[in-house]
């Protein structure tokens, strides 16, 4: 038994914050560029899980776990979960390294399709694989303006079946995501501990009154018990786990509560200027909203755990 | 990452288990199949019945020296027989205070003599040790207590008053916090005092919890003298003022794991999933059972990085605040969905009821939740303090 990352796992999460810092400032989730997306694919991380016969690293969730988190952190505009948790351990060998791949597995506003150079659409019981200049796309309006979405359709003929197990590449999606949510629920909770240490009223920091103390508290503590449900399930995919959906569950259960949570505690320790777009909150605020409701909701994912419990 | 159990651990999870199948139905038979709360004075002695069978084939304190009747087992056996007792319908430990609270600061700060006497006794039941801290008027601000102990010809003179003192009309010490130098304040000049009860000039007396059990006792000092030379030699703790941060070394394991691990949650957590199936599987219910499970079953997987981390040597600091909020929290609202689902059936005093009531103790003691968000805010947070 040893629940905590090796070296090589950390030493490589530390090289994708730091092009984070470097790459994916909020300004860069407001203005979006290719840059940082091109970076982490010269790191290999969309093709982190693929095998290495397909281009890949060869590479499993426990090491992706950790880089989604900080991609969550960073805000970082692209579907990086649909592209490396979900679509390129199926698709690597016929696209090239720095694909961007989006999904409607996680449901019908399929994020980034416009921009996606590849889709991995749900058909039937199956997958395909559709290019990005082949997919019709209807642009929808996103509360969080870095999602471009869409609603997508096809026309027969320019799909490919793409072999695989549909229930495990949702489940991947539904992890990765969450993942992603423990990250933004961080990133909220560091913007907001940062501003009520320097916000003052009453002539004190506003983070010395016991209220905003236990609401941050509160996030902190749903936070803290998330994320290690959220590592689990990283270890029961990479290990092929017979209670990988119940624990897939668990964690995109308890990201998607905890980063709700951290939201409402966040937008409301800031006050005023948390209900604005000046503030950078809002970036990681209407992210977490979307990705809570995508990929399963909690109820959902509850409902899945209460199956594997045999009720 | 690498979250199976060796071989080794499988087998010592294999033997709990067995060991307390037998053993636990050997007890109930000798109770007369009538088990009453160890928080009355009948059942306590039940419990005590219990506690000496679980010394005997040292399953009593596991992770001990195998001198003091332990088996040595690592933190990860120890979690694994609590899950074990736990999901086995074993009893609350009536010796929890001793072997969880007192015993860690033993092993860190008592004298060869302390530790030699002290441990083997009790965790064979022969003393029983109650924690004397709280007082009328110093609980979540334990730091203003006043109880005081004063240096006498061949021992110290003890006056004032605990209370809160759970089991503290059924056991035989105490150990307490006192002031002994009457110009200290707050966290200085405090004492850490190990002593019999049955001294001159200390009167205890039981009340009743909410529950109505006798499980409370508030202990009275008028002028009782405890002596230097006690069977364990010095009465004292770590040493004459420092008290306070020996204390503290006990709170930490009382937050954190050692005092509620998640294998109790886990039990209970798996008899609402049964509860709610009894019940006819409710609908409208069915999200909250699952839920309160999924929160059992994540504590669990948290206390696994927990230990990982201690094993790596790097123990939990502050944020052992944000565990203590997890445990009690979810206690509260595993046995709120109990009463939910048994409804009107829910008002009768039985297992579940008594849960419900104990639980709601778990957000006061070891320090309220109030306190716990504090701290967690201020230390793992860093928000100012005021």
């Amino acid at each position: 038994m040893r629940f905590s990352f090796d070296d090589d796992q950390l030493t490589f999460r530390d090289a994708v914050r730091d092009l984070l810092v470097k790459e994916c400032s909020p300004d860069a989730v407001r203005e979006p560029t290719r840059a940082v997306w091109d970076a982490l694919a010269e790191m290999g991380v969309p093709t982190l899980l693929a095998t290495e016969a397909a281009g890949g690293m060869g590479l499993d969730e426990r090491w992706l776990v950790l880089l989604l988190e900080e991609a969550g952190y960073a805000g970082l505009p692209h579907p990086i979960v649909e592209t490396a948790a979900v679509a390129m351990p199926l698709v690597a060998e016929r696209v090239d390294a720095a694909a961007m791949i989006t999904t409607d597995l996680g449901g019908p506003i399929v994020p980034w399709a416009s921009e996606a150079t590849h889709l991995l659409l749900a058909d039937g019981p199956g997958l395909v694989l559709v290019a990005g200049r082949d997919a019709v796309v209807e642009e929808v309006d996103t509360v969080d303006r870095a999602r471009f979405a869409g609603r997508v359709a096809w026309e027969p003929g320019v799909a490919i079946g793409v072999a695989g197990d549909r229930d495990l590449a949702f489940d991947r999606g539904a992890w990765g995501t969450a993942a992603f949510l423990i990250g933004l629920g961080q990133r909220m909770l560091d913007l907001t501990v940062a501003y009520v240490n320097e916000r003052e009223q009453f002539g004190v920091p506003i983070g010395s009154f016991q209220a905003v103390k236990h609401h941050l508290a509160d996030a902190a503590l749903q936070l803290a018990f998330a994320r290690p449900a959220v590592h689990r399930a990283a270890w029961s995919l990479a290990t092929k786990s017979p209670d990988r959906t119940r624990d897939v569950s668990m964690a995109k259960a308890m990201a998607s509560d905890a980063a709700l949570l951290t939201g409402r505690k966040a937008l409301q320790c800031h006050g005023a200027i948390g209900y604005t777009e000046e503030a950078d909150l809002h970036l990681f605020l209407k992210r977490s909203w979307a990705l809570a409701r995508s990929w399963g909701d909690a109820s959902w994912h509850r409902d899945r755990i209460g199956a594997a419990l045999g009720i | 990452m690498d979250l199976t159990w060796t071989d080794a651990e499988q087998a010592f999870r294999t033997e709990a288990r067995a060991w307390l199948r037998e053993h636990l139905e050997l007890w109930r038979e000798q109770c007369g199949g009538v088990i009453h709360s160890g928080d009355t004075r009948e059942g306590f002695a039940q419990h005590l019945v219990w506690e000496r069978m679980l010394f005997e084939d040292r399953w009593a304190v596991v992770s001990w020296p195998k001198a003091y009747g332990g088996r040595e087992a690592s933190l990860w056996e120890w979690i694994i027989f609590e899950e074990e007792y736990y999901a086995a319908g074993g009893p609350q430990r009536v010796t929890q205070n001793g072997i969880f609270l007192l015993a860690p600061s033993i092993f860190e700060f008592g004298t060869p003599q302390q530790r030699d006497v002290i441990l083997p006794r009790m965790a064979a039941g022969d003393d029983l040790w109650c924690q004397g801290w709280s007082e009328p008027n110093a609980g979540s601000d334990l730091a203003s207590l006043r109880s005081r102990a004063t240096k006498v010809d061949g021992g110290w003179q003890l006056n004032g008053q605990k209370t809160w003192t759970t089991r503290g009309a059924f056991c035989t010490h105490l150990f307490g916090l006192f002031r002994t130098d009457p110009a200290s304040e707050r966290h200085q000049g405090l004492t850490y005092l190990l002593l019999p009860l049955d001294l001159e000039g200390i009167v205890v007396r039981g009340f009743s919890r909410l529950d109505g059990d006798e499980g409370f006792a508030e202990v009275f000092f008028e002028d009782a003298f405890v002596p230097d030379e006690l069977a364990y030699g010095t009465p004292v703790l770590g040493g004459e003022n420092k008290g306070w941060s020996v204390a503290m070394a006990t709170t930490s394991s009382e937050r954190g794991l050692t005092l509620r691990s998640p294998g109790r949650f886990m039990a209970t957590a798996e008899r609402l999933v049964a509860l709610w199936k009894e019940a006819g599987g409710p609908p409208h219910l069915r999200d909250r059972v699952i839920d309160a499970w999924t929160k059992a079953e994540a504590y669990r997987v948290q206390t696994l990085q927990t230990v990982t981390n201690t094993v790596e040597g790097r123990p939990a600091g502050a944020e052992t605040s944000l565990v203590k909020l997890w445990w009690s929290e979810l206690d509260v609202q595993l046995h709120e969905i109990a009463l939910d689902l048994l409804g009107p059936e829910g008002e009768l005093d039985d297992q579940w009821s008594k849960g419900w009531q104990f639980s709601l103790s778990g957000p006061i003691y070891a320090g309220t939740n109030e306190v716990q968000r504090n701290i967690a805010a201020e230390r793992v947070l860093g928000l100012p303090r005021r």
